[in-house]
């Protein structure tokens, strides 16, 4: 178990094996706590959301068309989108080539790298806004300066995205039986070969869930980019902090737009990576 | 655990140093350097910042309002978590499987949508169920309860999503046959079910109390501009920085690395126990 410390929200998804409990059905005192656990889910979480929705749909199609047609809105959400499509493929490359070294290879000091790896997952946002800016800020040790343009909005993403895709294909890739890889080679497939045709279909499932994961929050991302971005209009403010400038203004028609076509965009990542996923699960 | 030799993990040394470096290289410059220059930064003339930091009242009611609000939220979310969890594993009913599905949605929102939506519905003026609440003396938007709620909010998955698979992988069996001798319903939790779901608890609080230490877009909005009375240190962070105290800003956000550094250390010692156990 060398590498077991994301959260299960993680793993669970990719390597949850389901043994058939007996299914109880419930009684008395379990019905009580079904009705408290929904009565607090729904106050906390399912109500304020279709709150949100409903305030937004509220003022039929033309509140959404107004949003929209505001260019600086517009612009927010391009960016915001673009820039987390970016991160989320730079994450599949890096995030397989990760968990692939921390498995598959072994050298001194990989514990540490096991450890870094949920930093960003730890770390409050501001202050991994605070921790980018300081290296890559205005007083960079490095000369490299990022804040204020759109390489800020990359780097925080990267940044904050990191883990999960490393994350959900650690365990897969652990689990991966390697006489399947030795079978391939010795019948005389390349290495390249025996990747792409023996190994990377087994982990598209868990790229995949990763994926989602990591898009989702890139365009939900706050904290860490209102420090180092600089929140530029038209340039390199993003949808979350147009939402909170809303907010600010009492726009909350508005706001609730936004947050709405948030909700969409991620929904629909979401849905497509999982149609993906099945795609590959069940060709293989 | 064992890494077995494999035919591609055995590849040519060059593949396998490129694609060390290349790690190494991305994890050093994204993460580690920044982190470790902002410790190092807090340190520069010893430990004044941190001292001036702590003499500064307002960091300290920030950092005070933190732990609180956590602490509550924690509390409240692992109840909760644990109660789901059992309901989720041990039971079947209508709609559980889209139940489950539910929980995750908080890893997906925005941290100001989450704001956003807690006004929409507590807001003492406009809100759904607000002025009802304000006309019977509780105040949820701009006050505590509001922000132990946004806590809540974005906590909620992590202790089920700890517990749900360690309760599918211990059956029930022992349970059943506690229950068989005369057990009755509390004394199987606290004798069978706990004991058996005690490490997965206790990762979900320290993964969760490391998230709720640390959140800031929710709590923002949620807590409004009210002066200093509902600020908490990431949020004070924040204004901090931007108010050019910048020594003050990063001693804070030494604080919060140090407490969510901590959390990590804790939860990767703890791990292993349950794969020996």
């Amino acid at each position: 178990m060398s590498a077991t410390s994301a959260p299960a929200a993680l793993r669970g998804r990719v390597t949850r094996r389901r043994r058939p409990a007996a299914a109880g059905t419930l009684g008395t005192g379990s019905a009580l706590g079904l009705g408290i656990a929904m009565t607090w889910f729904s106050l906390l979480v399912l109500i304020p959301l279709s709150a949100v929705v409903v305030k937004a749909t509220g003022g039929g199609l033309s509140t959404f068309v107004d949003v929209l047609d505001n260019p600086q809105t517009r612009n927010a959400l391009q960016l915001t989108v673009l820039s987390s499509l970016a991160i989320t493929a730079l994450n599949v490359v890096m995030g397989t080539v990760i968990a692939w070294v921390l498995v598959r290879d072994r050298f001194w000091g990989k514990a540490v790298l096991d450890l870094v790896i949920d930093i960003p997952f730890a770390l409050p946002t501001i202050v991994a806004g605070l921790v980018l800016l300081a290296l890559y800020g205005p007083s960079s040790p490095l000369g490299i300066h990022v804040n204020n343009t759109r390489w800020a909005v990359l780097l925080a993403m990267a940044f904050v995205t990191l883990p999960f895709i490393v994350r959900t294909v650690q365990p897969v890739l652990e689990e991966l039986d390697t006489d399947v890889e030795d079978a391939a080679a010795s019948l005389g497939a390349g290495r390249a070969t025996t990747f792409r045709r023996v190994v990377l279909p087994a982990l598209v499932p868990a790229i995949c869930a990763g994926a989602a994961l990591s898009f989702a929050r890139g365009i939900s991302e706050y904290g860490a980019l209102v420090l180092i971005s600089g929140n530029l209009a038209n340039r390199t403010e993003v949808v979350s902090v147009r939402l909170f400038s809303f907010l600010e203004g009492g726009n909350t028609q508005s706001a609730a737009a936004v947050a709405t076509i948030m909700l969409l965009v991620a929904l629909v990542a979401i849905v497509v990576l999982d149609v993906v996923q099945r795609r590959v699960s069940h060709r293989g | 655990m064992a890494s077995t030799s494999s035919a591609v993990g055995n590849g040519s040394p060059a593949v396998k140093w490129l694609l060390r470096v290349v790690v190494i290289g991305y994890l050093f410059l994204l993460v580690a350097w920044p982190t470790a220059y902002v410790v190092r930064h807090t340190f520069d003339d010893g430990l004044t910042g941190l001292r001036t930091a702590l003499s500064d009242p307002d960091v300290v009611h920030a950092l005070v309002l933190t732990v609180q609000v956590s602490v509550a939220a924690v509390v409240i979310n692992t109840l909760f978590g644990v109660g789901m969890s059992l309901l989720l594993v041990r039971h079947r009913f209508v709609g559980r499987r889209a139940l489950s599905a539910l929980i995750d949605l908080p890893l997906s929102v925005s941290p100001v949508v989450v704001g956003l939506a807690l006004v929409l519905v507590y807001n003492g003026r406009f809100g759904w169920f607000g002025p009802w609440l304000e006309a019977h003396g509780l105040q949820i938007v701009f006050a505590r309860p509001g922000m132990i709620l946004a806590t809540c909010f974005v906590i909620l998955p992590l202790v089920v999503r700890e517990v749900v698979p360690v309760l599918e992988e211990l059956g029930d069996d022992q349970e059943q046959a506690a229950r068989s001798l005369g057990a009755n319903a509390w004394q199987t939790f606290w004798r069978i079910t706990l004991p058996g779901v005690r490490w997965a608890v206790v990762y979900g609080v320290v993964l969760s109390l490391a998230r709720a230490l640390g959140e800031f877009g929710a709590i923002k909005v949620v807590a409004g501009n009210v002066g200093g009375e509902t600020q908490v240190a990431t949020v004070l962070v924040q204004q901090k920085y931007q108010n050019f105290e910048q020594q003050t800003a990063y001693s804070m956000a030494f604080l919060l690395v140090f407490a969510a550094v901590l959390c990590l250390v804790v939860v990767a010692l703890l791990r292993p126990k349950e794969g020996h156990r």
